[in-house]
């Protein structure tokens, strides 16, 4: 029961995160310049990569009660790792949009705002 | 001193957590390395309440699942824009005031509203905020305010 449970769960997770790349794929290839595309990007790498993690780690566990008591090091690893990214993603994304700035690239803004 | 120990401390469970070969001569090795990296942070200076920053240890893990929460909520109306066929946005840059006292608070606020989509920190000058929003509206729900409170409340005293 507990196994479906896991299995269920993961795959729903796995899909989740499958769907927030795939939505920030697009958005990069929608959006209009290079400040509102770091937005989409920044969906991949907290959601997107985060639900594939999650999806993971719940495969982990279930192997882990099957007996795998070596997948305890998979578990704390895959938790290390997406802390690793909610840590650097952001330095990341901030330099890229600093580097935009600093080469001088306006921020594009919607031509029906007046007020921008 | 205590600092020190505590990265010490906080490496090898580090090591152990990410080794999984544990004999006599590994482990030697690994609080060799731990030292040598504890000597070298001290060398250069960094161990201080910005390069070690353990006491802040238990109110980050209390602001973690918050900012999950918020990343989560942040990308559903990110996506919804993205996925709508006339795509809503009106991209500003703005300007912010956080009421964090050390730049350690500043750099986890900063952090905090980059990671949640929607929003990048593009530059920080003492206490402002640069901000590039996706769309002005969304600036207008507080949550950049609730943000702040408890990324100065992570930084403690």
């Amino acid at each position: 029961m507990i196994d479906l449970v896991l299995e269920v769960a993961s795959w729903i997770s796995i899909v989740a995160g499958l769907f927030f790349m795939l939505v920030g794929t697009i958005g990069v290839l929608r959006l209009p310049d290079v400040y509102t595309r770091l937005h989409a990007a920044g969906m991949t790498d907290t959601m997107g990569a985060g639900f594939l993690i999650l999806g993971m780690m719940l495969q982990t566990i279930e192997g882990i009660l099957h007996g795998q008591d070596t997948w305890w090091f998979v578990l704390v690893r895959l938790v290390l790792i997406y802390l690793f990214i909610l840590f650097t993603s952001p330095i990341a994304t901030h330099a890229l949009a600093r580097a935009g700035l600093a080469g001088g690239v306006e921020p594009w803004t919607a031509p029906t705002d007046g007020d921008a | 001193m205590l600092r020190a120990f505590g990265l010490g401390v906080t490496l090898f469970a580090f090591w152990l957590a990410l080794s999984g070969h544990y004999t006599p001569m590994l482990l030697g090795f690994g609080v060799g390395s731990c030292a040598l990296v504890v000597y070298l942070s001290h060398r250069m200076g960094v161990i201080d309440e910005e390069g070690v920053p353990l006491h802040t240890t238990l109110r980050m893990l209390a602001y973690l699942p918050w900012l999950l929460k918020e990343i989560l909520v942040a990308n559903i109306v990110v996506a919804k824009v993205i996925l709508s066929p006339d795509m809503q946005i009106s991209p500003r840059m703005v300007s912010f005031r956080g009421s964090q006292r050390s730049d350690l608070g500043r750099a986890i606020y900063a952090n905090s509203i980059t990671l949640t989509p929607g929003t990048i920190t593009t530059g920080v000058s003492g206490n402002d905020f640069e901000i590039h929003a996706l769309r002005a509206a969304d600036l207008e729900t507080g949550e950049e305010q609730a943000m702040d409170v408890r990324c100065s409340r992570v930084e403690g005293n």
